[in-house]
C-alpha cells in the first residue's frame, strides 16, 4: 500500500471512530426529540458531566472501572429523570423555543457546577484502555478509538433491538408517531417521556466517558454537543437511521478536512454543511417532512 | 386610582406614553440618565455604559425574536461585524466616529439579510440553529481574514473623537453611548406604531395567516433581520470604542445566549422588556461579585468560585424565568402597576 493511501486509510478509520461517538450522541438527541419533541441542547453538557462523574468514581473514590462506568451512566440517567420531572414536564405545551432555551440554561448550570466542583483545568481520565495501537492491515489506529467504535456500535445495536422488541421501545415509537393515539391505547405517555430522558441522558453520559478516555475531559467539552446537533439536523431530527449515517458521515468529513485542509476548517465545513442542508432539505436527509396547516 | 384613560383623538391614542404617570416616570428616567455621570463614580459609569450597549443589542434582538418570532442565537456575530467595521475604519481609513458607527450598523444589517435568508425555508428551532452555524462561519472569517481583522490578535483602537473631543474616560464615552441608546430604543418603540412593526407582530403570531392577509413575509422577515442586525452592529461599534480592542473571542456564542437570555428575562415582545432585561442581566454578575466578596471571610477561596457561581446563576435565571415567569420582568412591573392603579381599594 502506498503511503498516501495508507495515510488516507488511517484518517478514515479515525474519522469512523469519532463518527461513532457522534452517532451515539446524536442518538441521545433523537431519542429525546422523538418522544418529547424537545431539542436538548444540554446533551453536550450531560456528556461532560458523565466524564466528570467517571473521574469522581474512578479516581476520586478509587472504584474499579467496571463499577465506575455503570455508576457514571446511572448518574446521567438520574440527571435525565430530574430534568424531565423538574423542568421539562412543567413546560409541556409551551413554545418549543422556550423549552429549547430551558435546556440552554440547564447546560450553563451544569458547566458552572462542574467548574465549581472540579475546577476549569482539563483532566485526564484514569486509563482503562491500553495504549498499544491496533493495526488493521497496515493502518495504525489508536486502541481507544477502536474500543469507542465497538462500544458505540454495540450500544446502537442494542438500541435498535430495544426499539423493535421491547414493550417500552414500542411504546416510545407509538408516542413519537401519535401522542393522542398512544394515550388512548393505554400507553403511559408521561412514563415514556421519563424513560426517553433517562435513557437519552444515560447514553450521553456513557458517551462522555468514551470521549473523555480518548481526549481527556474539560468543562468546555460540551461543544461536542454542537457537532452532534449538526448531525441530527443533517440526518433528520426524528430519524435514528439519520443519526447513524449522519454521525459516521460527519466524523469522516471532519477527519478528512482536519487532515487535508487543516483543523481551522473543521467548524466551517461542519456548519457550512448544516446551512446547506437547512436550505435544501430543512427536515434533514431522513427526517419526516411536517406539513403546516393554518 | 386611575379609572380609565379617555382620549379624544387618534393621535393621543397612538402616543407612546398614554398616561400621566408614564410621562412622569419617563421624565424621571431621562433626568436620571442625564445626571448619572455626575453622581456615580467611574466604576458605576463604566457599568452604566456596558448596560446601555447591551440595551441596544438586546432591543435589536427583541425586535427580531420578541416581535417577529424569529429566534437568533447568532446575534453576537452581528455585534462583532459592527465592532470590526468600526475598528477597521478607524485604523485604516480614519473616517469620523459617527459615520463609522453607521457603517458598522449598515454592514451588519447587510450580513443580517444574508443570514436571514434561510428563514425563507426554515423557522423556529431550525432557524436558531442556522444562526448558530452562521456565527461560527463568521468567527472563522474573523480569525482567518488577517489583512482586515488582524487574525486572533484582533485590532486595537485609538480613543475615538467626536466633535474634537477625544473619548478617553468613561464619562465621555457615556455621553456618546447614552444619547445613541435613547435614540435607538425610542426608534424601536416607534416602529410598532406603524405598518412595519404591526407586520412583524402579525408574522410572529401566525406567519401563514399573515401571508394570507397580504403581508409579504419574506420581505418583512428580512427587514426584521436587517433591523436587528443594525442594532447589534451599532452596539458592537460602541463596544469597540468602549473596550478599544476587538478580537474574534470578544463575541463568543455565550454573548448570543446572554442577549437572548436578556430578552427572555426582561420579557419578549415589549420594548421595556429588552431594556430591563439587559439592565438586570448585566448587573446580576456584579451583584454576585459583591455577594461573594461579602462571603469572603466565611468561605476560604471565595474568589475562585465567583466565575462558576455566575455561570450557574446565569443558567438558573434563564430556566427559572421560563418555568415560573415566562412573561419576564415586564410582567412583574405590570403587576406592580396594576397594584398601584387599584390601590387603596384593592390590595
Amino acid at each position: 500500500m502506498s503511503d498516501d493511501l495508507l495515510f488516507f486509510t488511517e484518517v478514515t478509520l479515525a474519522g469512523l471512530g469519532s463518527g461513532a461517538l457522534l452517532a451515539l450522541t446524536a442518538l441521545s438527541f433523537v431519542l429525546i426529540y422523538k418522544a418529547t419533541r424537545v431539542i436538548n441542547l444540554a446533551v453536550g453538557e450531560t456528556l461532560m458531566l458523565g466524564g466528570y462523574l467517571f473521574l469522581a468514581f474512578a479516581a476520586g473514590m478509587g472504584l474499579p472501572v467496571w463499577a465506575a462506568l455503570p455508576l457514571a451512566i446511572a448518574g446521567g440517567g438520574v440527571l435525565g429523570a430530574i430534568v424531565e420531572r423538574g423542568l421539562i414536564r412543567p413546560m409541556l405545551g409551551k413554545s418549543p423555543i422556550s423549552v429549547f432555551m430551558v435546556t440552554v440554561g440547564l447546560g450553563s448550570v451544569l458547566v458552572g457546577l462542574v467548574e465549581m466542583l472540579w475546577g476549569t483545568d482539563p483532566r485526564t481520565l484514569p486509563g482503562f484502555i491500553a495504549n498499544t495501537p491496533v493495526f488493521i492491515g497496515e493502518a495504525y489506529v489508536s486502541r481507544k478509538i477502536v474500543v469507542a467504535f465497538i462500544a458505540a456500535a454495540l450500544v446502537i445495536g442494542v438500541f435498535l433491538a430495544l426499539f423493535r422488541f421491547w414493550r417500552g421501545g414500542v411504546a416510545l415509537r407509538a408516542t413519537a408517531s401519535d401522542q393522542a393515539a398512544a394515550y388512548s391505547c393505554g400507553i403511559n405517555v408521561p412514563g415514556v417521556f421519563s424513560i426517553a430522558w433517562i435513557i437519552g441522558c444515560a447514553t450521553a453520559a456513557g458517551t462522555g466517558v468514551l470521549l473523555g478516555a480518548i481526549g481527556g475531559i474539560s468543562p468546555s467539552m460540551g461543544i461536542f454537543g454542537l457537532s452532534a446537533l449538526v448531525v441530527v439536523i443533517v440526518g433528520g431530527l426524528d430519524s435514528i437511521l439519520g443519526a447513524l449515517i449522519g454521525g459516521l458521515g460527519l466524523g469522516l468529513i471532519q477527519a478528512w478536512t482536519g487532515s487535508y485542509l487543516g483543523g481551522e476548517y473543521q467548524s466551517v465545513v461542519t456548519f457550512g454543511l448544516l446551512i446547506v442542508t437547512l436550505v435544501i432539505r430543512p427536515y434533514g436527509l431522513f427526517g419526516t417532512h411536517e406539513i403546516e396547516r393554518l | 386610582m386611575i379609572i380609565g384613560t379617555a382620549k379624544e383623538t387618534y393621535r393621543a391614542d397612538e402616543a407612546l406614553l398614554t398616561t400621566r404617570p408614564q410621562q412622569v416616570w419617563m421624565a424621571v428616567l431621562l433626568a436620571g440618565l442625564a445626571v448619572l455621570p455626575f453622581t456615580f463614580n467611574a466604576y458605576w459609569t463604566y457599568l452604566a455604559c456596558l448596560v446601555l450597549i447591551n440595551v441596544i443589542a438586546a432591543t435589536g434582538l427583541n425586535v427580531l425574536t420578541g416581535f417577529t418570532g424569529l429566534v437568533s442565537l447568532g446575534h453576537a456575530a452581528f455585534m462583532a461585524i459592527g465592532a470590526y467595521t468600526v475598528a477597521w475604519l478607524e485604523r485604516d481609513i480614519g473616517t469620523p466616529l459617527l459615520l463609522n458607527l453607521l457603517a458598522g450598523g449598515l454592514l451588519a444589517a447587510g450580513i443580517g439579510v444574508i443570514v436571514g435568508l434561510p428563514s425563507l425555508r426554515v423557522k423556529g428551532l431550525y432557524l436558531a440553529i442556522a444562526t448558530i452555524a452562521a456565527s461560527f462561519i463568521l468567527h472563522f472569517v474573523f480569525v482567518e481574514w488577517t489583512a482586515v481583522t488582524g487574525g486572533s490578535a484582533g485590532i486595537s483602537l485609538q480613543p475615538g473623537t467626536v466633535f474634537g473631543v477625544a473619548l478617553v474616560d468613561y464619562t465621555q464615552l457615556y455621553w456618546l453611548i447614552m444619547p445613541i441608546c435613547v435614540l435607538m430604543v425610542t426608534g424601536a418603540a416607534n416602529l410598532f406604531r406603524n405598518r412595519i412593526g404591526r407586520a412583524f407582530i402579525a408574522i410572529r403570531d401566525r406567519d401563514i395567516s399573515a401571508e394570507v392577509l397580504g403581508i409579504p413575509i419574506l420581505r418583512y422577515k428580512l427587514m426584521s433581520f436587517a433591523l436587528a442586525s443594525f442594532y447589534a452592529g451599532v452596539a458592537g461599534g460602541l463596544w469597540a470604542y468602549f473596550f478599544r480592542v476587538v478580537t474574534p473571542e470578544s463575541f463568543p456564542l455565550l454573548t448570543s445566549i446572554f442577549l437572548l437570555a436578556a430578552v427572555i428575562v426582561g420579557g419578549m415582545g415589549t420594548i421595556l422588556g429588552g431594556v430591563i432585561g439587559a439592565l438586570f442581566m448585566t448587573l446580576v454578575p456584579e451583584l454576585l461579585r459583591f455577594g461573594v466578596e461579602l462571603l469572603g471571610p466565611v468561605i476560604p477561596n471565595a474568589g475562585l468560585i465567583l466565575s462558576p457561581v455566575r455561570t450557574i446563576v446565569f443558567g438558573a435565571l434563564i430556566v427559572g424565568f421560563l418555568v415560573f415567569e415566562p412573561q419576564g420582568l415586564t410582567e412583574i412591573v405590570q403587576r406592580i402597576r396594576r397594584f398601584f392603579r387599584l390601590w387603596p381599594f384593592r390590595t
